[in-house]
This record gives C-alpha cells, structure tokens and sequence, in this order.
C-alpha cells in the first residue's frame, strides 16, 4: 500500500527517488565504463601511439642505429619529396590504385549488376567458397604462386603459347616493362573475390521497389545501373574502395616476394622502400620520414573517401 | 532468351572465370609440387608420375612441425588476451560510456588506418631496448596493440546494436556493471567475439612484414613468414618450394572450410580493415 501512495511524489523529487539511477551510481558506471576501456588502450597506446610518435622524431635525424644521432630538421622530408629515388615508390604507390581498386571495384560492380536479383543459388555459394580463398592464404603464398606463374616456363607462357602468342612469352616479372603490371595484376587477383562478394551482397539489400519503379519509367538497363544500383551500393563501394586503397599504398609482402622493387626500381612500392632503408641501409631517419609521408597519404586519401561512403546515411 | 535470361548468363560466365582466375596459380603450384624434384615443370601440366612424396620431402626439409608449433604459440599468445580487452572495452565504450568516450574511440579509430610499414622502424628499436628481439613476444605485444583499433571497433558496434534497457534491468537485479558484463552482455556477444577470433587467427596466422624484421631464426616465426626463408632457402628447387607453400597453406584453408559460413559473414564484416 505504501508503494502506491508513495509513487505519485516521486517525480517532483527527482534524483532522491530510491530505486532510480541516481548521479552516483552514474558516476560509479561511468568509473567503471573507463576502467572496463582502459586495459585495451595500453597496448594500443605502447605498441601504436608511441612507435608513431617515435617515429617523427627518428624523421628529424639523421641516425644509423647504432652510432649518435645527428639532427638535421627536415632535410630527410626534403629528400622524400624532391629526390627521384624517393618519390618514384609514392609515384607507384598511387599507379597501383588502378590495379588494386579499380579493376576489382569495377569488375565486381558489373557482375553484381548482372547477377542483380538471382536467388542464392549453388553458383552463387561456391563462388562464395572459391573466391575468398585468396583473402584466407597468406600473402606470400599467393606471390610465390604468381611468381611461378609469371617465369618463362610457367602457366601464363603456355596459356600465350597455345593461342598462337608464344612471341610475346617472357619472364614477366624481370621484364623493365611488364614487371610492374604483372605485380598489379597479383594484387588484383587477391582483392577481386572480396569486392565481387561485397557488391553482390550489397546489391540484394536494395529495395527491390526502386526497381521496379525504373521499369515502369521505362529505364533501361544502363540508365537502371546509375540511377538505382551505383547510388544503393554507395556504402559497399566506400568499403571496397577504402579497404583495397590502403591495400595499394601500403603493399608490401606481393612486391618483396615477387621482385624485390626490381627490375631497377620498376616495382618499388614505399612499404618496401621503409624496410630495405631501415634493415638494409641502416638510413633510420630517412626510413622514418617516409613512414611519416606514407602515413599521412593514407590518412589524406582515406578521410574524404570515408565521409563520401557515410554521407549516403 | 529474354535480355533477363541473357543479362544472368553474362554474370554466371562472368562469376566462373573469376573463379577459373582464381584457381589457376593454386593448380601450377600443385601440379608443381608434384613432379620429379630437380626438375622445371612448364606451366600447368599433370605429371606422368606425381610424387606425392614432396610433400613429406617439404615437410622435413622446412622443419615445418616446430614452425607449426611456433605458429600456434604466437595464435595463443595474441588472440586470447585481444578478445578479452577488445571485449571489455567495446562494452565500456557502448554500454557503460564515460566523460570523454568518443574522444578515446576517435583516437582508436586513427589506428585503423596506420599502415604497419609506419611503426616497423620504431617497434624494431622498441622491442630492441627491451631485449624481447628474436624472441615471439616481439611479435605477440605488437600484434595486440596493432589489432585493438579493429578489435574494439568491432565489440563496440556489437554492443551498440544491444537494447539500452539490458543494463537497467541487470542493475535493477542488483547486478553490477562487471556482474552485467559476464552474466548478461558477454554471453550474448559469443557470435560476434568468436567472428573476431577467426579474423585474429588469420591476420596473425598471415603476418609476414614484423615477422621477418623482429625474428632471424625462421623457426621462432609465424608461417608466412617462415615461407620467406623458405623461398631464400630453397629459391632453385621449385618442386619443393611449391610443396612447402601448400603445405604452409594447408592449415589457414582448413579452418577456412570449417568455419566457412561464419568465415565469409566475418571477413565481408572485416572488410573495414583490410
């Protein structure tokens, strides 16, 4: 009974009602909600955060590491950005987006298009199997797979050979020329599968209303693909395009496993270029300024394609 | 046919030559691995008497049991404790929540995208001072800090997608938030802390770059990177390279076929990280 005339009270006492969320157990959640993140951001803070910071302060010196440091400012970012040795892995870096991001976004667009509104049939579900494969293996794994395909004796020659092209056989990937596709089309390979099955999942969630609305516009197909299917799938485009650019400007196990950056420097990607200054030459703090510059390309290039994606929310 | 038959015959042709794509570097390595060693096999072609015996060849010449062996040390070393933090703080962050929470979720969030070329320089002088150089912990504490930015990310939207009363009702129980947490929220996030798992596993399984620069001795390394010496090694024998690159496969493509429905949900979810 006394609950009963109690309660019509409680609300004009607000916060010194029993039973109710008073501040202090909001305080004491909110204690706790920190303690609960705190273990996760010490390793991110020790293993991320710091190296970062150490990292842009190994770029203002110019250290072998093991002698003295010497502080030189921001001659190694000079040198990053104006001597060709340098510039040329950030040049490639950039080139490697066609092959890692848009031939896969683009052919995955087109067959989901294509493949718009089958039902999740047998073919659908082994490709499923079959083209995550590559995203499964390690890397390196799939680079020594290439690497045999691509030599003088390997498939891609007999493939040339038994259409009548055996003149254009090579080995590909010591070729001044060819050495640089051959290694994007590994890094195509890899990430074809997974933006194939990003779109067409992505693809199946579009109201089928809108559809049908085209047709009854009288749409046709071509005009249906930009009108209805490139706008539903703007989410899924932002992730396959973020995720296959940060692949592209940050490769690094394709490159050291097929070639090395060889022929010359045909392949050299600045992953590479970081790790052969830092463990080969010794040259810390230009290895440094480039990590620096690498990272803050990504960052630049990540951000607004991010917001693009999220704007469509 | 009607232009519908005729647009899904186009994506059927299209979707099996992706995976005839696909398939073909895996095929010239197998039909590799199977021919007389010493041999160069040309292109993809059956060999009249496979010797299925490279494998065991590989096998002992990679000394692959004791790099199996470490491979699975670093998995254990790594993947247990991340789901436990990232678990912990994904709840702290969506359910709990604290004065400055997004401030700290926007620094994580900067994580997702540093590529690990960025850190390797500063991580190998780190674990260097630390004396933990050419021993796995110079992989196992990397990897964690690496992994957590996607890690509570992903506890954090499970957690937010969670009914906000689950929390009251727990308290009203006289629950408190550590008793809600392993009574209440943790048991529901099984699906979404075990998708984590099987992207941990693979993500440290295939690290290959902090691998080779923390470790000398190939037989303290993960697989991959333990394939690189491989290839150093054994870069003239293609029969037995091709062999111990199956064989290095081997173990990521089973788990990928047993876990296979819950793997491809998790790696389309994992995108965001690449």
């Amino acid at each position: 009974m006394t609950l009963t005339t109690d309660r019509p009270q409680a609300p004009g006492r607000r916060g010194s009602a029993p039973r109710r969320p008073g501040a202090g157990r909001r305080r004491r959640r909110a204690w706790a909600g920190l303690l609960f993140t705190l273990p996760a951001l010490v390793p991110y803070a020790l293993f991320v955060l710091r190296p970062l910071l150490t990292s842009v302060q190994y770029s203002l010196y110019d250290w072998n590491g093991i002698g003295v440091a010497r502080f030189v400012g921001l001659d190694n970012y000079r040198a990053v950005l104006t001597s060709s040795d340098e510039l040329t892995p950030l040049l490639h870096a950039f080139e490697l987006i066609g092959f890692f991001t848009v031939i896969p976004v683009a052919l995955g667009l087109v067959t989901a298009a294509l493949l718009h509104g089958l039902p999740d049939g047998p073919l659908a579900r082994t490709a499923r199997v079959v083209l995550f494969v590559p995203q499964v293996i390690p890397l390196v794994a799939a680079a020594l797979a290439w690497s045999w395909v691509y030599s003088s004796d390997g498939a891609f020659n007999q493939l040339l050979r038994a259409v009548g092209l055996g003149g254009w056989s090579r080995a590909w990937l010591g070729d001044f020329t060819w050495a640089f596709p051959a290694v994007g089309v590994i890094g195509a390979w890899v990430l074809l599968g997974l933006c194939t099955l990003l779109l067409m999942t992505g693809i199946n969630k579009i109201d089928p209303t809108l559809y049908d609305a085209a047709r009854i516009d009288g749409t046709g197909p071509v005009q249906e693909f930009f009108a209805v299917t490139l706008p539903g799938l703007r989410r899924e485009i932002g992730v396959c395009v973020t995720v296959t650019v940060i692949a592209a400007l940050a490769s690094f196990d394709i490159v050291y496993v097929t070639t090395q950056g060889g022929p010359g420097d045909q392949t050299m990607v600045p992953g590479l270029q970081i790790f052969q200054l830092a463990f080969t030459q010794r040259d810390v703090g230009l290895a440094s300024a480039n990590a620096i510059v690498l990272m803050v390309l990504v960052l630049l290039v990540v951000t607004p394609l991010q917001r693009i994606s999220k704007g469509a929310e | 046919m009607n232009p519908r038959g005729t647009r899904l015959l186009a994506g059927r042709s299209l979707l099996v030559l992706f995976m005839a794509a696909t398939a073909v570097p895996f095929l010239s390595l197998f039909t590799t691995a199977l021919a007389p060693q010493g041999s160069t096999p040309h292109g993809i072609s059956w060999p009249s008497h496979p010797h299925w015996h490279n494998f065991v060849d590989a096998f002992n010449a990679a000394d692959l049991l004791p790099l199996l062996y470490s491979s699975c040390l670093i998995v254990l070393g790594v993947v247990p404790i991340c789901l436990a933090l990232c678990a912990a703080a994904g709840y702290g962050l969506a359910v709990l929540g604290f004065p400055g929470a997004r401030l700290v979720f926007g620094l994580l969030l900067l994580g997702l995208t540093v590529p690990i070329e960025s850190l390797i320089t500063p991580l190998y002088y780190q674990m260097q001072s630390l004396g933990l150089l050419n021993t796995r912990w110079a992989l196992i504490l990397p990897l964690i800090g690496l992994f957590m930015p996607f890690g509570v990310f992903w506890m954090r939207t499970f957690f937010q997608s969670l009914p906000k009363e689950l929390l009251e009702a727990a308290s009203v129980d006289g629950a408190g938030p550590w008793a809600a947490f392993r009574r209440v929220h943790l048991p529901l996030a099984a699906p979404a802390v075990s998708s984590l798992a099987i992207l941990l596993f693979l993500w440290t399984w295939n690290q290959f770059i902090l691998s080779i620069a923390m470790i000398d001795d190939p037989s303290k390394r993960t697989a991959a990177g333990a394939l690189g010496a491989f290839q150093g090694h054994y870069g003239t024998n293609v029969v037995l390279l091709s062999a111990g690159a199956l064989l290095i496969m081997l173990p990521t493509i089973a788990v990928f076929v047993v876990f296979q429905r819950h793997f491809v949900k998790a790696l389309l979810q994992g995108a965001v990280k690449g």
